[in-house]
């Protein structure tokens, strides 16, 4: 009698270990890291930016190599033609053709909104990692459009974050956020991103569209369309260098 | 009888000296601080309508609601035709466009680097063409401390704080970065033709000023315009003269559910004015109340000290048979005449200082060194024609309230008791 209580105990010990488990906030967000980052990449893309008054479309190329390095050149319409970003680590240059000037932004004007959206300086300067930069935790399950999704909630770990914290919907299927919601240190939310169109782009899924929008202002948000992606290609180190702006 | 008391008060000092020396205190000061507070009030006011409000301003709604942002994404349209309207509707009005905006202004160093950048206060105003009046109106000619107006296109004024923060020479070259109406990025590099210092901290830490074209361009604003001010033609902010001006201009649009229809609102609606206008009357009666009460008692006890003193007199009189209402009126006229001496030399000595605040002022730049708010660093006073006389009023009603009071002894006073009072 004895010898079958203790079996039965450790059969149910060690099914306990058998059963399956979901992954840790960390190795989901790891996932997200790996799906949404690549070593170099090439996206051309439309900017459109639904103002009170009217829409516009911008279009633009834009190179990026790492965590740090990015490279974006504005090909239309004509008034941004030609106008050049370059972001090195923490420095920004912008180059226009209008007045043949390289500028370089710093402290609080990365905080003004890029040519009118709802994006700043700041979030487009921001290409590291979630895992670097925030410590996360699985707040429950939840369905996004359909999906099924982890809602994690992540405190920034370093005093750099452009944001305190984030609450994250990760698609459980793909490892692709679909929704995020970004907060300042009072707890005041202030930008709110929606992805969608995911597609796998070299055995990585990615969002084509999303939907930035400044919770502190009124519209409709900036839409950020990918309209072609390369990951993992050759850039040349040129692309990456200051000289490049006046070319 | 004015003859008679004039004697009487002329002749017997200890009657009228120390009366009327308070009395001329009180009403120096009441004028003074009077002069002062209109001048300094009147000054805010001015300053406000010159560069901000106008005597009534003309915004899309939508901006109005954001005007503290600076939004030309929400600025008017269709300026050319609305301006043609307001000139035949309002022709004694002037009209004037005005655009500001932010940003950033960048200073290269020759070496395809920035030698320094600050945030940009943009005002843009029409300073080519004369007839406009911005140059006055806005002491633009008097304001510049090196250099001179823009006087073609692609030239600029820059805060002389900021000039001389980053070393920015006359003909140097600026590059502005900012966003258009229609939020694109724009740059432009002007040359700065003069460095210019309004006297407001808040503008000249980072002013650049330019032609309204030039800021039309720049900001794709052709046809466009953030506010449009009205002045006066007296050029003096007047309440009942704008209020019906605003009245019927916004009647015209208030069936127009367009958020950017155009919308008309006055001097005294912005920037918090409606309270500096009211407080400027508030205080001034205020302070007349406060020196009439004061200068009340101290008169009062003045007219008890003397009653004391002419105590024997009035005992006289009324044992001649003097009535004492008579004695009591008396009392009163020779009050109105003290007042009357004692304001006028009062009003003379409160002109002469508001004379020479209006002249000289009280520099408060240090104070305001870093200070944001738009506010002269002068204050000064000013001399208006009601402080000819507005003094006269705490000075009779005081000292006629305070003899009234101290008088009150002589009907007290038992004509029984009289000569055994006298000792006679």
């Amino acid at each position: 009698m004895k010898k079958t209580a203790l079996f039965t105990i450790i059969g149910l010990i060690a099914m306990s270990f058998m059963l399956p488990t979901g992954p840790s906030a960390s190795q989901i967000i790891q996932k997200v890291d790996d799906n949404m980052s690549s070593d170099t990449r090439i996206t051309e893309s439309q900017m459109i930016i639904h103002g009170r008054r009217n829409s516009r479309t911008i279009t633009s190329i834009g190179y990026s190599r790492g965590k740090y390095d990015n490279f974006t050149e504005y090909l239309a319409p004509e008034r941004e033609k030609g106008t050049k970003m370059l972001k090195l680590k923490d420095y920004l240059w912008i180059y226009s053709p209008s007045s043949d000037r390289t500028i370089q932004l710093s402290g609080h004007m990365l905080r003004q909104s890029v040519m009118g959206s709802d994006l700043s300086y700041e979030d487009m300067m921001e290409d590291r990692k979630l895992l670097d930069i925030y410590n996360a935790e699985i707040e429950g399950e939840e369905e996004v459009d359909g999906k099924k999704v982890w809602r994690l909630a992540l405190t920034a770990k370093v005093d750099d974050a452009t944001y305190h914290s984030r609450k994250l919907w990760v698609e459980q299927e793909r490892f692709v956020p679909l929704k995020e919601d970004l907060f300042a240190k009072s707890g005041q939310l202030l930008k709110r991103t929606v992805m969608s169109d995911i597609k796998k782009v070299d055995g990585k899924w990615y969002p084509h569209k999303m939907n930035y929008k400044d919770m502190l202002k009124d519209g409709q948000g900036t839409d950020f369309v990918v309209t072609k992606m390369q990951i993992n290609v050759p850039i040349a180190d040129e692309v990456f260098n200051k000289s490049n702006l006046k070319k | 009888m004015i003859k008679f008391l004039l004697k009487g008060i002329l002749g017997d000092k200890n009657r009228s000296v120390l009366p009327i020396i308070i009395i001329t205190i009180g009403v120096s000061l009441t004028i003074i601080l009077s002069g002062y507070m209109r001048g300094v009030m009147g000054d805010m006011i001015d300053q406000n309508a010159r560069f901000d409000t106008g005597h009534m301003k003309i915004m899309s709604r939508a901006y109005a609601e954001n005007k503290a942002q600076l939004p030309n994404d929400l600025a008017l349209l269709g300026v050319a035709q609305l301006k043609e309207e307001l000139k035949s509707d309002y022709p004694e009005i002037k009209w004037v466009d005005r655009i500001k905006f932010g940003g950033l202004i960048d200073v290269p160093d020759g070496e395809n680097a920035s030698k320094g950048q600050g945030p940009a206060a943009g005002m843009a105003m029409d300073i080519f063409n004369p007839e406009s009046g911005e140059d006055a109106r806005m002491n633009l000619t008097s304001s510049i401390v090196k250099g001179r107006l823009p006087s073609k296109p692609r030239e600029a004024l820059v805060g002389s704080d900021f000039a001389e923060k980053l070393n920015i020479k006359i003909g140097d070259e600026v590059t502005y970065m900012g966003t258009t109406m229609n939020g694109s990025m724009t740059f432009e590099n002007f040359i700065v033709s003069g460095t210019i210092r309004f006297g407001m901290p808040a503008m000249d830490k980072g002013a650049i000023v330019i032609d309204i074209s030039d800021a039309r361009q720049l900001l794709d604003m052709e046809d466009a315009v953030g506010e449009m001010l009205g002045y006066l033609p007296g050029g003096v902010y007047d309440d009942e003269e704008v209020a019906p001006i605003v009245k019927s201009f916004n009647a015209r649009y208030a069936n127009d559910t367009d958020e950017y229809a155009p919308e008309m609102v006055a001097l005294r609606d912005q920037n918090g004015l409606s309270s500096y206008l009211d407080m400027v009357d508030y205080f001034a009666a205020l302070f007349v109340a406060i020196f009439v009460f004061a200068m009340s008692m101290v008169l009062w006890n003045t007219g008890l000290l003397g009653g004391l003193r002419r105590y024997q007199e009035f005992g006289i009189r009324l044992a001649l048979g003097e009535p004492k209402g008579h004695i009591y009126r008396t009392l009163i006229y020779e009050a109105i005449l003290i007042g009357i001496i004692g304001s006028i030399i009062g009003t003379a000595i409160g002109l002469v200082g508001v004379y020479l605040l209006q002249k000289y002022g009280i520099n408060i730049g240090d104070l305001m060194k870093d200070s944001s708010m738009m506010m002269p660093t002068v204050l000064r006073g000013k001399f208006t024609p009601e402080l000819l006389y507005i003094g006269f009023i705490p000075g009779l009603f005081a000292m006629v309230l305070g003899n009234m009071l101290s008088g009150i002894g002589i009907y007290k006073r038992s004509t029984a008791s009289l000569f055994k009072e006298l000792e006679v």
